[in-house]
């Protein structure tokens, strides 16, 4: 079994603000292999992109705070590590790369500068031309001439935007890249030579990659495992293969599948699911995804469900754990609900 | 880069030639016969018509305005009705205080109210912060020339460090240029601080402390370049309110300058003179705003590669 | 930007009554948003602070003449007390003529409400005018009138005054007038831009539509709506004319003695700085203090209305 590269043990996150507390993590359990991707998949609010921010410690000062939880990249425990230490491995073992391009960069300085500033700051000793030829290889490597290095931001497009935030992200070719929604804001066509280009520069470096998305088809495309969060949690988590072709999938997994509108069928209504996620300032006893789930049991209201495995597919709901009293086995229901 | 400050300074052109206009009208509501201010009561009845056909006054107002535009031109802005001294002489020999004053406010106001703007933005909810607010909401509250009496009463009379009157030395301008810096000052903390509040929410922010930067060069590095954008503009604005401000600080300190012309001119009706100040304080406070907008033109790389790289495009500011 | 007398909008009649019903609407939403932002401002303490602050000082000047006698506190001259320090009789102390200085710094007080809320009256007036003719007209009006307004704004604000001033005279009408005029290019431009974002709105569209005049659409609907930032800006202006008229009286443009006006009061305090240093800490404190409860509110108020703290 190859090493684990990033893993993160039941982390709980909370938002501090004036009127509430928001629990953004509920003992998040996560982990990633070396060179492979996992795709991380959920609707907004599940804590995916709290999820990226505590691994680079970036939460709002004061506002994001850690509760509980381990967090081991390369066996190092990063909540162990100073200020001064996790800004060494920022930019450098682990990147991240955000949502929105347009915003991202600065617009005051050159995007060379912006390249290059990430290689001077984890390699003070090397010289300019040494900073500037990798600078110019990196901006070759995303595809934008490097003779436009003097530019500004605002004179590129979306999709260049995006590719110079992701020539600074693997300037230093950190071992992880955390890639929250990369192509969201862009255009379908660009969105499609992004995530082209990033799957080749990941393969070339051998970057394992976190990738936010709530883009099913982007997941199915580059992702090697998946991790499905709902609500501060991960409640499902396995190869592609077993997200995508299993047969046993937690309720919200089969809900979020169903709900992607086919083109081939004639539909008049789309397929939601029902409900809305709760409330994130209290986390009553029990199972989160119980009040929308049309499988709910008694058990699933007081008791939290425990993680089942079965090689490389976890599943944290009721409906797999062994047989006990007053709880119908879940094969049974899903073959029937299947089945209607 | 050229081009830009051409077509700024053609802007300006007409706007000053307006203001020429403005003041000359209103000032030629003043009641008031020139003539008798200069021969005094005592002269003839033809020595007044005789004085006012010569001085042109029986011309018609147009006529009289482009007669003054011209001359002003060629730099005779008339003589002072009270003295007889030529107006731009007077000007000139006061000029150099008034613009001292102005200036040196402005850049104190700039060295201290900026690192203050920033410091209050960065401790956001700290007593710092607080302190900050409050002292500018307090410099905005006070009149120049309140603060100034104030600045006399504690470092002239009591501690007796500086001087209150004169213009003899340097030691002179303390007193004066930090009177007249209160308002500036408390714009450029207010606004400092606003922006940098606005900037460092931004998502490049976010951008630069991912790759690992230290917090100060994200402040300085990164928020404070985006945050001066709009600070850079204000301090243009606030040059003229300064400029307003040295006629009344003048005045409390006895200093020499064009305040103190226009209002004794003012007070003695002398228009040629009380013309000439207001254009001179009007054609100042416009090339100032003109240096801020060229420097910001430079700084705004949104502006820079307008102008200075050569691009077929409509300019869309 | 079509004429005011154009054809119904493009929609042609289908699509105007969504245009009316949106009209209806938005005179609802305007009611709640004035409550809205009310309860918004009341949480601002320290713009409550101010208005309270602001409040009581307009309540004991006007009420002055209950519990004061403008003769003879404040005018009439008692020169066998002159430079008395504040005792019971005289809270403040008197002045070089015997003047009782509370009486006088109350009294100055109403001097300066009067100027300033006839000054904005002028300014804000002559303003709206402007600025909404420029905003509503576009193209050339709106350039011819912004032109000539930054004629008027190149002229620093204080020199514009005095210049005024030098020309009409200086009785207080004519003071009035003068500062109303140096205010106004400042504020048509306010209006200007908070009419220009109006403007785009559907409603003023419907109301073209039924053929109202370029004037009613103008004061019924364009100028209640536009209201937001031109009372930030009011609570500025007025503040600015507090220091404005005290700056002109204390260079003896202003009101003339022997009135009393808070300005004037400081320069004759100036040349006793020296030796009766008291008499210039009371009406200047007035001063600060009316011109920071009002900063006070117009931050608040501004912060009330800002479309982005909306929760």
């Amino acid at each position: 079994m190859t090493e684990k590269l990033l893993e993160i043990r039941d982390l709980h996150v909370m938002y501090r603000t004036d009127d509430d507390n928001i629990f953004a993590l509920n003992g998040v359990n996560l982990s990633v292999e070396k060179g492979k991707t996992i795709g991380l998949v959920g609707e907004t609010g599940a804590g995916k992109t709290t999820t990226a921010l505590s691994i680079m410690r970036l939460l709002p000062d004061k506002v994001g705070i850690i509760r509980q939880g381990e967090i081991f990249l390369e066996g190092r425990n990063l909540r162990d590590l100073s200020e001064a230490d996790m800004r060494l491995l920022r930019g450098n073992n682990v990147s991240m790369i955000f949502q929105d391009p347009m915003t991202s960069l600065n617009p005051t300085h050159t995007v060379g500068e912006q390249i290059g500033e990430v290689v001077k700051l984890h390699y003070p000793e090397l010289r300019s031309d040494a900073v500037e030829a990798k600078v110019d290889e990196m901006m070759e490597m995303v595809g934008i001439p490097a003779e436009r290095k003097t530019e500004y931001p605002h004179q590129f497009s979306g999709g260049m935007k995006q590719r110079i935030v992701i020539a600074i992200a693997l300037a230093c070719n950190p071992k992880l890249l955390l890639a929250d929604e990369p192509t969201t804001a862009l255009d379908v066509t660009i969105q499609a030579q992004v995530l082209k280009m990033m799957n080749e520069l990941k393969e070339k470096f051998n970057t394992s990659m976190i990738l936010i998305t709530h883009d099913l088809g982007v997941v199915a495309q580059i992702c090697d495992w998946v991790g499905i969060m709902y609500a501060g949690e991960v409640i499902e988590h396995g190869t592609v293969e077993d997200i995508f072709e299993g047969e046993r999938h937690h309720p919200y997994t089969i809900g979020l599948f169903g709900s992607i509108p086919d083109m081939t069928k004639k539909t008049e209504r789309l397929n939601p699911i029902e409900g809305l996620m709760p409330d994130p300032s209290s986390v009553p006893p029990g199972c989160r995804f119980s009040e929308r789930c049309p499988h709910r049991m008694d058990i699933c209201s007081t008791d939290s469900p425990e993680v089942i495995i079965r090689g490389t597919h976890q599943i944290k709901c009721h409906l797999f754990s062994e047989p006990r009293e007053g709880v119908c086995l879940a094969e049974e229901k899903l073959v029937k609900g299947a089945a209607s | 880069m050229l081009k830009y400050i051409g077509k700024r300074l053609l802007m300006i052109i007409p706007v000053i030639l307006g203001v020429t206009f403005l003041i000359f009208t209103v000032m030629n509501l003043t009641p008031g016969d020139p003539a008798i201010m200069i021969l005094g009561e005592g002269a003839t009845p033809e020595q007044y018509s005789a004085l006012r056909e010569e001085m042109g006054l029986n011309d018609p107002f147009f006529v009289r305005y482009f007669r003054y535009v011209t001359d002003a031109l060629q730099g005779d802005f008339g003589r002072s009705y009270r003295t007889n001294i030529p107006v731009f002489q007077e000007i000139a020999t006061r000029m150099p205080y008034t613009l001292n004053l102005a200036i040196t406010s402005t850049l104190i106001a700039i060295i201290i109210g900026i690192p203050i703007g920033v410091l209050s933005a960065v401790k956001q909810y700290t007593i710092t912060d607080n302190v900050a607010l409050g002292t500018s909401l307090l410099l905005t509250s006070m009149p120049a020339f309140w603060f100034a009496m104030m600045l006399i009463l504690l470092f002239s009379l009591k501690l007796r460090v500086l001087p209150s009157l004169g213009a003899d030395s340097w030691r002179h301008f303390i007193l004066p240029a930090i009177a007249t810096s209160a308002n500036t000052l408390a714009s450029l903390i207010r606004m400092t601080r606003s922006t940098m509040l606005e900037v460092i929410r931004q998502d490049y922010i976010r951008t630069a402390r991912a790759k690992g930067a230290k917090e100060s060069r994200v402040i300085f590095g990164h928020a404070l370049r985006n945050a001066l954008l709009p600070v850079v503009t204000i301090i243009g604005v606030n040059f003229g309110i300064a400029l307003g401000g040295t006629i009344v600080v003048e005045q409390v300190f006895a200093l020499p300058g064009l305040g103190q012309l226009m209002i004794n001119a003012i007070r003695s009706k002398d228009t040629p003179m009380v013309i000439a100040a207001v254009l001179f304080a009007a054609i100042i406070a416009s090339v100032i705003n003109l240096i801020v907008d060229i420097v910001y033109a430079y700084i705004d790389p949104r502006l820079k590669s307008k102008y200075v790289t050569v691009k077929v495009r409509k300019a869309t500011t | 930007m079509t004429n005011g007398n154009a054809a119904p909008g493009a929609n042609g009649f289908a699509g105007s009554t969504q245009i009316l019903a949106s009209a209806r609407i938005h005179q609802y939403k305007k009611k709640s948003q004035v409550k809205t932002i009310w309860l918004r401002l009341k949480k601002n303490r320290l713009a409550m602070f101010g208005l309270v602050v602001f409040m009581i000082m307009m309540g004991v000047v006007l009420s002055a003449d209950l519990y004061m006698s403008y003769e003879d506190q404040a005018i009439s001259q008692n020169l066998s007390q002159r430079f008395r320090p504040p005792s019971e009789e005289h809270l403040l102390g008197t002045d070089q003529f015997g003047r009782d200085l509370l009486a006088r710094v109350v009294y100055g007080g109403r001097i300066s409400l009067f100027v300033g809320l006839a000054t904005i009256c002028v300014s804000l007036t002559a303003g709206s005018v402007i600025g909404a003719s420029a905003a509503y007209y576009g193209g050339k009006t709106d350039n011819i009138l912004m032109r000539i307004m930054d004629v008027f704004l190149a002229v620093p604000n204080m020199l514009m005054a005095i210049t005024l001033v030098a020309a009409l005279g200086t009785s207080i009408f004519n003071l009035i007038l003068a500062m109303g005029i140096s205010q106004t290019p400042r504020m048509s431009r306010i209006v200007r831009s908070s009419v220009l974002s109006i403007i785009g709105q559907d409603y003023i569209e419907a109301a073209r539509a039924c053929g109202t005049s370029d004037a009613r659409i103008i004061f019924r609907h364009i100028l209640p709506n536009a209201m937001g930032p031109i009372l930030v800006q009011v609570t500025q202006t007025v503040a600015r004319s507090v220091i404005t008229i005290a700056s002109l009286s204390f260079i003896g443009l202003g009101i003339s003695e022997p009135t009393p006006e808070w300005g004037s009061m400081l320069s004759e305090a100036k040349g006793q700085l020296r030796y009766h240093p008291f008499l210039a800490v009371a009406p200047g404190v007035a001063i600060v203090m009316s011109v920071m409860s009002l900063t006070l509110l117009g931050d608040g108020l501004r912060d009330a209305m800002d479309p982005r703290l909306k929760n």
